[in-house]
C-alpha cells in the first residue's frame, strides 16, 4: 500500500486536475437514467421467451382481462425494419415468429403503475415449440449436425506467417495445451435503462445509459422508420458500461421508441432490474482454444500455432470484431517466424455476447500465457527467462508481419516490472515458504502483453471521426463530440487536451451533453479510442480556433484568458462564425489486410508485465493476491490519476475474471446465478496491495504520445495469477475462474488429494 | 400507514404501506435521488443510507420499520465532511453510481474508527461494491479524510 501512494503522490504533481464530473456524483446529484424526473411516465416491460431455440406457436393476451389502460407493442407494430442495426440485420427487435435463444423480446408493455404491469404480464401467454437440440458448447456447436446458421460459424479468420508444420518438424520442445475461459459479467453498477419521450416539435426523443448514441440513433432509424430528424439521443449519466453498453442499448431504445410510438405522447421509461440485466444482455465471450508451442533447446520460440474459438450467442452481434482483435493479439508480444491463428466465432443458443473490455485479447492472451509457462516448465527454464529470450525488439517483425519500429518496450517493461516486483528474491521465499509446513502454498507469476488501441485495421477509416469546437462570445469553449463519459474519465481528459492545446484554464472549455441533435459523429466510446484517436481529433480542432481567431480575430501568439475572450466576442459581434471542425485523416503508413491479416493492425501498441503473487490455502483451495504488480508503458499519461484509476479498476476485473467470477448457466443457456448474491465480483476485502508502474517511453497516436490503457489491466491479471496458482500447487490449471471446487478436482486428478 | 422520521435533520412525515422499500420512499415521495438501486437485494450498497447512525441498505429495510428513526442520505452528510473533499482530491468518483453509498459507509467507518488502518478500511467498506475503480482511489480518499493527508 506504501508503495501505492507513493505513486499517488508523484502523479499528483503533474498533471492531474480535478475531474469535471467528480463534485455531481459525490453530492449525488448527477441523473442517471432512473433518476430523470418525469410526469406522467409509462414503466414497461418486455415479455420474453423462455426455450433456448424455437417457435412462437402463440402468444394470448387474457381476453377476460382488461388490457385498455395498457400500451402493448408486438411484432405487427414495427413500422420500419424489425432488425436490430449492428454488422447484419439478424437479430429481431422483438420476434415474429422464430427465435434463437431464450429470454428473447417477444412483446412489449407499459402502463403507469409498475404493479399493474406485474399483475398483466401474468395475463400473457406464451406457448412455444422449444428447438429439439440447442447446443450451448463450443465445440458441440461445431459439430452439430442441425445449425443455427450455416456450420455454426459466423467468422472464421486465419492469422498465417512462415510455414508452421515445417518448423514443427524441426522443433527440439514442444507442448501441446487446450485452455477455457468462462464468460464475465460487465457487471455495472447501474443496470440499463431508456426513457422515450416525443418533444412538442414531434421529433421522439430518447435517452439513457449509453456508450455509443449514434449506434442507437441508426438502430432506431431502422426500426422506426423515422427521419433522423425526428430521432434525438441524449446519454445520461452513465453508471458504468466497459462494454456492456455498447450495442444493447439500442434493443432497448427500441423498445421504449415501438411503446411511445403508441403511447399516445406519454413518456415511456424501460428500465431493467439486475436479474433481467444480467439474464438478457451481452457477456464477455467464452473461448476454447487449442495451443500449441516449440522452441528450440535455447528457448527460442520456433512456431506459435492456436486453434481459437469464441462463443458467439445466437446471433452475430459484435463477434467477428471481438474475434478479429482475439486473433491479432493472440500471439503475444514475441518474435516467432511460423505463426498460425485460426479464429472461429461459433453460434449456439445462448444471449449472444459482446464487447466487454479488452474485446476477445484477455481470452486469447490468457491461453497464450498460461502455454508460455508451460514451455517454460518443459524446458526447465524460469518463465521471466522464456519471455527475456522471445519478446519483440526494435526493428523485429511482429506476428502481423509488420515491422516493429521505435515504438516498442516489451524487454524494457518486463525488467521494470521483475525489479518493482522483486520476483527472483519473492520467488526464491516463497520456495522456501512452500517448503515449510505451512498452511499456504504461494507462487508467483507473471504474463507479458501488448494491447493495440482504437478500432482494428482500417476500421478508423471507416468511422470517418468528426469533432466540432464551438466557441462562444463570452470566451467560453464547448467540445462537440460522440463520445461518452461513462466513468472512465473521457470528460475531463477531453477537456484537459483542448485546454491545453488552447491554452486556455479548464474552467473555460466544456464538454457538451452527448446530444445527437447537436454532437457531430466522433465514432463510439470503445477500445480507448476516446483518448486516443478522438482527443487526438480534439488537439487538432484546437489548433484550428486558435489559428482562425488569429487570423481573423487578430488574436496574438500567446494571450490570456481575457483575450481570448475578447476576441471572441468580438468576433462574434461581427457575425463571424466561432465553429471548427477536425476529421480523422489515417497515418499514411497504415497499411492493413483485412483478408490476409498482415500489415499494421493498430497505429500503436502499449506494453505491459503484470506479476500476481497469490497464496493457496492448503484445506480450503481458497486463492488470495498477496500482492500484484501491474507495469505498463503507455506512451503519455494525458492525466495520471485518471490512469492510475483505470488500471486499478481494470487489474481488479482481471482478478475476478481469474477467480470468482463464474456465469453458470442453466439448462435453457441463460445465465443461472443471476444475482449479485451468487454472482461473484471483488470487493474491498478481497484485494491485496496493487502496485502500478507507469513508463513513458514510446509515442503513441495520441495527444503528446499518449496510448490506449483501458483495455490493458484486464489481459494480465488472469494468466499472471494462473501461473502463480499452478506454480503454487505444481497442477496445471487450463482454465479460469480458477475457484476453490476446479483446484480441488485438479489437485485430486494431477496429484492424489495431497492438499489435504 | 403514517411513519414519522428524521430525514437529514428534518421531522417528515409519510403515508405509505408498512412494506414499503424505504429506498422507494426517499427516492419517490421524498426525490432524494442521491441513494440508487444496483440490486435490489442488499448485496451492492449503492442504495446505502445511515439509519441511526449505522450504514444500512434501504432496499432492504420497509418503511413500517422507521418510525421514530434519524435518517442520513448523501443529500445530508454535512457540507464540510472531509470526505466530500478527499473523493474528489482522489479521484474516488468514477462512474459515481456507487459514491453516495460508498461515502456513507466511509461516514459510519469514520465514526467508529477516525483513524482506520488499512484493514479496517477493507472491512468497513466490503458491504459496498464498486466496479470502476478496483478500490484504489477510495482508500486514498478515506485515508486522507482520516489524516488530512492523502498521503500519511
Amino acid at each position: 500500500m506504501a508503495k501505492l501512494l507513493e505513486v499517488a503522490s508523484e502523479m499528483e504533481k503533474k498533471n492531474s486536475p480535478k475531474r469535471v464530473d467528480g463534485l455531481s456524483k459525490i453530492y449525488g446529484k448527477a441523473l442517471y437514467v432512473d433518476d430523470i424526473p418525469l410526469n406522467g411516465v409509462l414503466h414497461a416491460s418486455t415479455i420474453r421467451s423462455s426455450c433456448a431455440g424455437g417457435v412462437v406457436e402463440e402468444l394470448t393476451f387474457d381476453p377476460t382481462f382488461d388490457w385498455t389502460p395498457f400500451v402493448v407493442v408486438t411484432a405487427q407494430d414495427i413500422p420500419g425494419l424489425n432488425a436490430i442495426k449492428m454488422l447484419e440485420n439478424d437479430q429481431p427487435v422483438l420476434v415474429d415468429r422464430v427465435f434463437r435463444h431464450a429470454g428473447e423480446p417477444l412483446a412489449l408493455l407499459a402502463h403507469s403503475d409498475r404493479g399493474m404491469l406485474e399483475t398483466a404480464l401474468c395475463h400473457v401467454h406464451v406457448r412455444e415449440t422449444p428447438l429439439a437440440h440447442p447446443v450451448f458448447e463450443i465445440d458441440e456447436a461445431l459439430h452439430a449436425e442441425g445449425t443455427i446458421i450455416p456450420d455454426n460459424v459466423y467468422t472464421d479468420y486465419l492469422l498465417n506467417k512462415g510455414d508452421v508444420e515445417q518448423a514443427q518438424k524441426n522443433a527440439e520442445c514442444f507442448i501441446e495445451e487446450r485452455l477455457m475461459t468462462s464468460s464475465q459479467e460487465q457487471l455495472y453498477i447501474e443496470p440499463q435503462g431508456m426513457i422515450a419521450v416525443f418533444q412538442e416539435d414531434g421529433v421522439l426523443r430518447i435517452e439513457g445509459s449509453m456508450q455509443c448514441p449514434y449506434y442507437v440513433l441508426d438502430a432506431l432509424e431502422q426500426c422506426t422508420g423515422l427521419d433522423k430528424d425526428k430521432l434525438r439521443v441524449v446519454q445520461s449519466t452513465t453508471g458504468g458500461a466497459f462494454g456492456g453498453k455498447e450495442d444493447y442499448p439500442s434493443m432497448i431504445a427500441c423498445h421504449a421508441a415501438l411503446l411511445a410510438l403508441k403511447a399516445g405522447g406519454l413518456p415511456v421509461k424501460l428500465i431493467y432490474e439486475r436479474g433481467e440485466d444480467l439474464r438478457v444482455t451481452p457477456k464477455r465471450h467464452p473461448s476454447r482454444s487449442l495451443v500449441r508451442l516449440g522452441a528450440n533447446r535455447e528457448g527460442e520460440l520456433q512456431f506459435i500455432d492456436m486453434d481459437f474459438a469464441i462463443d458467439g450467442g445466437a446471433y452475430r452481434t459484435l463477434s467477428p470484431v471481438v474475434l478479429s482483435r482475439g486473433v491479432i493479439h493472440a500471439p503475444g508480444p514475441y518474435r516467432c517466424a511460423n505463426i498460425r491463428v485460426r479464429g472461429r466465432a461459433v453460434a449456439t443458443n445462448h444471449p449472444p455476447f459482446g464487447a466487454f473490455r479488452g474485446f476477445g485479447a484477455p481470452q486469447s492472451i490468457f491461453a497464450l500465457e498460461v502455454a508460455m509457462d508451460r514451455l517454460a516448465a518443459k524446458l526447465n527454464m524460469d518463465p521471466a527467462e522464456l519471455r527475456r529470450k522471445n519478446l519483440l525488439h526494435r526493428g523485429d517483425v511482429s506476428p502481423t508481419g509488420d515491422l516493429v519500429g521505435e515504438d516498442c518496450f516489451a524487454q524494457e517493461i518486463l525488467e521494470a516490472a521483475l525489479i518493482a516486483s522483486h520476483y527472483e528474491e519473492r520467488r526464491d521465499a516463497f520456495r522456501h515458504w512452500n517448503a515449510a509446513q505451512h498452511n499456504t502454498l504461494r507462487g508467483i507469476g507473471l504474463a507479458t502483453f501488448a494491447h493495440g488501441a482504437g478500432f482494428t485495421g482500417n476500421g478508423e477509416l471507416y468511422l470517418a471521426s468528426r469533432v466540432f469546437l464551438q466557441a462562444h462570445a463570452d470566451g467560453q469553449v464547448e467540445i462537440l463530440c460522440s463520445n461518452t463519459e461513462m466513468g472512465q474519465g473521457a470528460a475531463t481528459t477531453l477537456v484537459q487536451i483542448a485546454a491545453d492545446a488552447l491554452q486556455l484554464p479548464m474552467e473555460q472549455v466544456h464538454l457538451a451533453q452527448t446530444d445527437t441533435a447537436r454532437v457531430p459523429n466522433s465514432g463510439p466510446t470503445v477500445a480507448s479510442r476516446t483518448c486516443m484517436v478522438v482527443g487526438d481529433l480534439i488537439e487538432k480542432a484546437a489548433q484550428c480556433l486558435l489559428q482562425k481567431l488569429r487570423a481573423e480575430g487578430g488574436l496574438s501568439q500567446t494571450f490570456t484568458s481575457a483575450e481570448f475572450s475578447a476576441v471572441c466576442f468580438r468576433m462574434q459581434e461581427s457575425g463571424k462564425d466561432l465553429l471548427v471542425t477536425a476529421s480523422y485523416q489515417p497515418p499514411v503508413d497504415m497499411l492493413w489486410d483485412e483478408k490476409s491479416f498482415t500489415g499494421r493492425a493498430y497505429s500503436s501498441y502499449a506494453w505491459a508485465a503484470y506479476i500476481a503473487e497469490v497464496e493457496v490455502d492448503k484445506l480450503t483451495l481458497e486463492t488470495r493476491v498477496l500482492n500484484f504488480t501491474a507495469a505498463q508503458e503507455i506512451g503519455h499519461a494525458v492525466h495520471p490519476q485518471i490512469v492510475q484509476g483505470q488500471i486499478e479498476g481494470g487489474v481488479v476485473q482481471g482478478i475476478g475474471y481469474a477467480l470468482y467470477e463464474n456465469v453458470l448457466w442453466n439448462q435453457f443457456g441463460v445465465m443461472a446465478n443471476d444475482r449479485l448474491t451468487n454472482y461473484i465480483i471483488p470487493t474491498t476485502a478481497d484485494i491485496g496491495p496493487l502496485q502500478v508502474v507507469l513508463m513513458e517511453k514510446g509515442l503513441g497516436a495520441g495527444p503528446k504520445g499518449a496510448k490506449g490503457v483501458g483495455e490493458l489491466p484486464m489481459d494480465g491479471p488472469a494468466p499472471a495469477i494462473v501461473n502463480a496458482i499452478q506454480q503454487a500447487l505444481k497442477i496445471d490449471v487450463a482454465q479460469i475462474p480458477a475457484m476453490p471446487e476446479l483446484l480441488l478436482d485438479l489437485s485430486r486428478a494431477q496429484r492424489g488429494s495431497q492438499c489435504q | 400507514m403514517s411513519v414519522k422520521m428524521q430525514i437529514n435533520g428534518q421531522e417528515v412525515q409519510v403515508q405509505a404501506p408498512p412494506a414499503s422499500r424505504l429506498l422507494d420512499v426517499l427516492r419517490g415521495e421524498l426525490g432524494l435521488k442521491g441513494a440508487k438501486e444496483g440490486c435490489g437485494e442488499g448485496e451492492c450498497g449503492a442504495c446505502a443510507v445511515l439509519v441511526n447512525g449505522q450504514v444500512v441498505n434501504s432496499c432492504l429495510i420497509p418503511l413500517g420499520q422507521m418510525d421514530g428513526a434519524k435518517i442520513v442520505t448523501i443529500e445530508g452528510v454535512p457540507g464540510d465532511s472531509p470526505l466530500l473533499q478527499s473523493f474528489h482530491d482522489c479521484a474516488a468518483a468514477q462512474c459515481g453510481i456507487c459514491t453516495p453509498g460508498m461515502i456513507l459507509a466511509a461516514t459510519a467507518l469514520l465514526a467508529e474508527h477516525p483513524q482506520p488502518t488499512m484493514d479496517e478500511i477493507r472491512w468497513g467498506l466490503s458491504g459496498n461494491l464498486c466496479r470502476c475503480t478496483g478500490y484504489g482511489r477510495i482508500y486514498e480518499a478515506v485515508t486522507q479524510a482520516s489524516t488530512g493527508d492523502a498521503h500519511g
